[in-house]
């Protein structure tokens, strides 16, 4: 079949069986497109089982640095003879099948629109190994090669990653070295290399580095100050606190005493794990802990109590896919609504909605500067894909001079010159923000109790309804003024006027700017887009909305979460707003966006303007 | 309603080693029933605090949801706080002993707070061997919710409107010995002298310290019938020991000396004077404990006193190696690494 060549710009997709160390191999491949300069997002789609069952890598590569996901395969690489047929049919027309020949390849699953390249790797490995655990992991070393040979690759790239893996491990290196050279000379001398698709060397990636956003997380919380972390393990959200506690053992290790300046508890279910935090952030600590969808709800009840007593408290909402346990190890954006009036109760909470690990990083440190200044639960939703993926994302960057935002906390010589009574649910300063005092600053002033009960300003518990009305307004105004402060929405406007706009949150950002950029050059549709940060949502918010006739809410969710909340929070005609969703469980595609937007775009011009389809 | 005490006290009221007296423990006047064993617990843990003068301020006092756990309003009016949600005190006094491990935790939770809906946080603060001490005051019924039989209510035992409990009672103090608990003890709010030296010796304790407090519901369940009446505590009372406390500074004296007595050290120097009542029982060995209750059971009675403290107790920051700084006065200083080691690990993501 005659192509035309393609450099850099194709989707390569691993299919694997869980539980056979190909995780590390495709990682090896995708980092060493990526130290040749040239920009990937890699995305891991894997089932909630440890071994046996499908497992698949899929890894975009975009010299153009599109960093979403873009929408079909070109190239798979099909080592998981459970899903072969599926695999195959999965690669675009003129696209490419590489597989295992050691065994014949089924004449049914032949297609003549694509290219096949087998190549006897089992039965390479079979002879070079006696080991048939080493079989089994080099054979996926060797499938690396090969591609190194199929795309002209360097080798020495290779070479270099794996020395840089195996530092420390010396032994590991040269085997692994043989391995990938065996699998890129077997390719050279049974096929023609290289083929259509081809990886040549740029300097596109500039100074970025490659990391996923629990590690962002976990390192943001170190950062932050966080020194207490109460968790109960769950996917995708576990690697939030094992980063955390590895980041830990690395910095916060007492150099005098040997004793940790931090302590993890891994708590017997999410509900102790939140109360955890709440006693530690009450006793002034910087706590918090990380769970997915169904921790969340079993944190309910704690976090309308941190929010009715006002409690700082700091939860990673790593999302996957729901209702109830749905698709543990898929993503989702869809605990937005029960994020953000999680437990009973007029209760809401600050959102953040990270879209890359930079922000994960920033976020997270930032979610407990607001949570002490606003006293209350403060949300960051990450996901699977953003959470569990490695994403190219901007360096983190930290400016020393910064402090902790502790909020308002008198000290023991503030009580001691206080002349007034001390009010913990005063509004002193008029933005609704009372002052607090940690347990045990002073032998008379400054006590009070802490409740979920109704009270008055002093903590005192009261059923009289005129002070619960003072005290949810006050609430109200706390959250006003929190408005100001959380993260602004990012605003992107094309040069001339515009009546539709986009909205996006998370991870969906890559994907839509993306459909953004392609419906301009394409079809010439151009349109505004807004990221939406946090919630509660600024003015920003409402203003771009208010600007657009139309706005479409892109999500990945079914309910169309996030418009939900804009309709609620702000009174808009719902009309006004298109959702745009994609909850299959896998990361949303800039070509799924573009098709949407482009379709309900033409549909509206050329016909009478219809109540959405998406209805 | 006012529930505020009158601010006078007699000039006279004696003052400990701090220069307080009992009202600087006292906390609002009692909203529970007149005559709940409740507010005779609040007033033992008055009475044990001034007594060992320890610094009001300096205690943090937790509960969750139930009559009991309202009654930390009771005491200590100088201390924080938390009035926490239904049956889970222990998490959230397992996070502030956490984040300042400088101060004395006292949890109040009740049967139904301890022994149904928080049934898994209980357990596992024991297991954790968090440095506190816990108080269950156990009626064997839901007050609040006007007389509902609790997973402590015992077979047979008759509340004031209910049929005969037909179920197995949980017996908490057997769960907290066979988890592990490096201090247990039972007692009766009745029983004052033996209280006191026993909420003493808990807050001596380094470790979890469980108190199980049998305490009469005076409007649900103290009512003919019932095993947990004032009446019937009282014929059925049986004692380990008779407990006195005995303060650090007076440990070098050397009063006690006698043979009959079992002297137990606690962490913070301080020792307890045991003056045993029945020598098979040692206060060290789990076993003899479990045995003795076994035996009391039998005979219905309910037996009193320390069941069992282990001397060498870790509690939960030596386990986990923290530091000796409360987490919580730790600064910028000490918690963030600095953009000099960010920019390393960035350069490992490359």
């Amino acid at each position: 079949m005659k192509r035309d060549i393609i450099t850099n710009k194709f989707v390569i997709k691993f299919a694997n069986v869980n539980g056979t160390g190909s995780a590390s191999a495709n990682k090896l491949f995708s980092r060493a497109v990526f130290r040749m300069g040239i920009p990937i997002s890699p995305k891991n789609i894997f089932p909630s089982n440890i071994q046996g069952l499908p497992t698949w890598y899929e890894v975009r590569i975009n010299e153009n640095g599109f960093l979403g996901r873009r929408g079909g395969i070109d190239i798979m690489v099909g080592m998981n003879p459970q899903s072969m047929e599926r695999d195959i049919n999965e690669v675009e027309k003129g696209g490419y099948f590489i597989y295992d020949s050691t065994k014949q390849l089924p004449p049914a699953l032949r297609r003549n629109d694509i290219d096949f390249i087998g190549i006897p790797l089992t039965e390479k490995c079979r002879e070079l190994y006696d080991d048939p655990r080493h079989r089994q992991l080099f054979r996926n070393i060797m499938y690396v090669g090969v591609l190194a040979a199929l795309f002209d690759m360097e080798l020495d790239v290779f070479k270099q990653l794996i020395s840089d893996q195996f530092k420390g491990k010396q032994k590991l290196i040269a085997p692994n070295v043989n391995a990938v050279t065996t699998g890129y000379e077997m390719a050279k001398k049974m096929h023609a290399c290289p083929i259509a698709y081809r990886i040549e060397r740029r300097d596109n990636v500039g100074n970025k580095i490659l990391i996923d956003g629990n590690e962002a997380c976990g390192l943001g919380a170190v950062y932050g100050g966080a020194t207490m972390a109460g968790w109960y393990p769950i996917t995708p959200s576990t690697s939030v606190i094992d980063n955390f506690a590895r980041y830990c053992r690395k910095f916060r290790m007492d150099p005098e005493t040997g004793r940790k300046n931090y302590a993890i508890v891994q708590a017997e279910d999410e509900l102790a794990a939140i109360g955890m935090v709440i006693g530690a952030s009450w006793n002034g600590s910087r706590a918090f802990t990380a769970t997915s969808g169904p921790g969340l709800s079993l944190m309910n009840e704690f976090l309308g109590l941190a929010y009715f007593a006002e409690i700082p408290s700091v939860l990673i909402d790593v999302q996957r896919s729901g209702p109830s346990t749905g698709m543990p190890t898929r993503t989702q954006q869809s605990d937005v609504l029960a994020a953000a009036y999680a437990s009973h109760g007029d209760t809401k909470h600050i959102c953040l909605y990270p879209s890359t690990p930079k922000e994960c990083f920033e976020y997270t440190a930032k979610a407990f500067d607001l949570a002490e200044r606003f006293q209350t639960p403060v949300i960051l939703l990450s996901d699977l894909d953003l959470g569990m993926n490695d994403n190219m994302s901007d360096p983190f960057e930290w400016d020393d001079t910064r402090k902790y935002d502790r909020g308002k906390v008198y000290t023991e010589e503030d009580l001691e010159n206080m002349t007034e009574r001390f009010g913990r649910y005063l509004d002193v300063d008029g933005d609704g923000v009372p002052y607090r005092t940690y347990p045990g600053t002073h032998p008379t002033k400054g006590a009070f109790f802490t409740r979920g009960t109704s009270k008055d300003e002093y903590a005192i518990y009261t059923e009289n309804g005129e002070k619960y009305i003072e005290n949810m307004e006050r609430l109200q105004k706390k959250w006003k003024t929190a408005s100001e402060h959380v993260p602004k929405p990012i605003i992107r406007k094309t040069n001339k006027p515009c009546t539709v706009g986009v909205i996006h949150y998370g991870t969906s950002e890559a994907s839509t700017l993306e459909a953004l950029h392609h419906l301009n050059s394409l079809h010439g549709i151009s349109l505004d887009s807004m990221g939406i940060q946090a919630f509660p949502f600024s003015d920003e918010v409402g203003q771009f909305i208010e600007e657009h006739e139309y706005v479409f809410v892109v999500e990945q969710n079914r309910d169309a979460q996030m418009r939900t909340l804009l309709i609620n929070e702000y009174d808009f005609d719902p009309e006004r707003l298109v959702p745009l969703l994609h909850f299959d469980g896998s990361p949303i595609t800039a070509r799924f966006i573009r098709h949407e937007i482009r379709d309900w775009i033409l549909q509206t011009t050329t016909s009478p303007r219809r109540r959405s389809r998406f209805y | 309603m006012s529930y505020k005490i009158p601010a006078f006290r007699h000039p006279n009221l004696p003052k400990n080693e701090l220069g307080y007296t009992t009202k600087d423990y006292e906390g609002a006047v009692s909203t529970l029933c007149a005559g709940c064993g409740h507010d005779s617990i609040s007033n033992a843990i008055i009475e044990a605090c001034f007594e060992m003068s320890i610094p009001p301020h300096r205690v943090a006092k937790l509960s969750g949801i139930g009559c009991s756990s309202k009654t930390p309003t009771y005491f200590l009016g100088n201390s924080h706080g938390f009035n926490s949600v239904h049956g889970r005190m222990p998490s959230v006094a397992t996070g502030a002993n956490m984040a300042n491990r400088d101060l004395l935790y006292i949890g109040v939770s009740g049967d139904g707070d301890t022994a149904s809906i928080g049934m898994g946080q209980f357990v596992h603060a024991v297991r954790r061997n968090v440095n506190m001490v816990y108080i269950c005051e156990n009626n064997g019924v839901y007050g609040l919710t006007k007389g509902q039989d609790s997973a402590t209510t015992d077979i047979g035992s008759k509340s004031k409107k209910g049929e005969p409990n037909a179920l197995e009672p949980i017996d908490l103090c057997a769960i907290a010995l066979q988890l592990g608990s490096t201090f247990v003890a039972n007692s009766f709010s009745g029983d004052k002298e033996q209280l006191i030296p026993i909420i003493q010796a808990a807050i001596a304790h380094k470790g979890f310290a469980f108190i199980n407090v049998i305490s009469p519901c005076v409007t649900f369940n103290n009512v003919p019938g019932s095993t947990k009446a004032y009446d019937y505590i009282r014929q059925h009372m049986a004692s380990t020991n008779t407990v006195d406390y005995v303060p650090h500074a007076e440990e070098i004296t050397a009063e006690y000396n006698e043979g009959t007595d079992e002297r137990v050290t606690m962490h913070d120097g301080s020792m307890i004077n045991l003056h045993k009542m029945n020598s098979k029982h040692d206060v060290h060995s789990r076993t003899s404990a479990l045995t003795m209750m076994q035996e009391c059971k039998a005979q219905d009675k309910v037996l009193t006193g320390i069941l069992f403290m282990d001397e060498g107790s870790q509690e939960i920051h030596e386990t986990m190696n923290t530091n000796s700084t409360p987490l919580r006065d730790l600064d910028e200083e000490k918690l963030c690494p600095g953009a000099d080691e960010l920019a390393k690990i960035n350069e490992l993501h490359r």
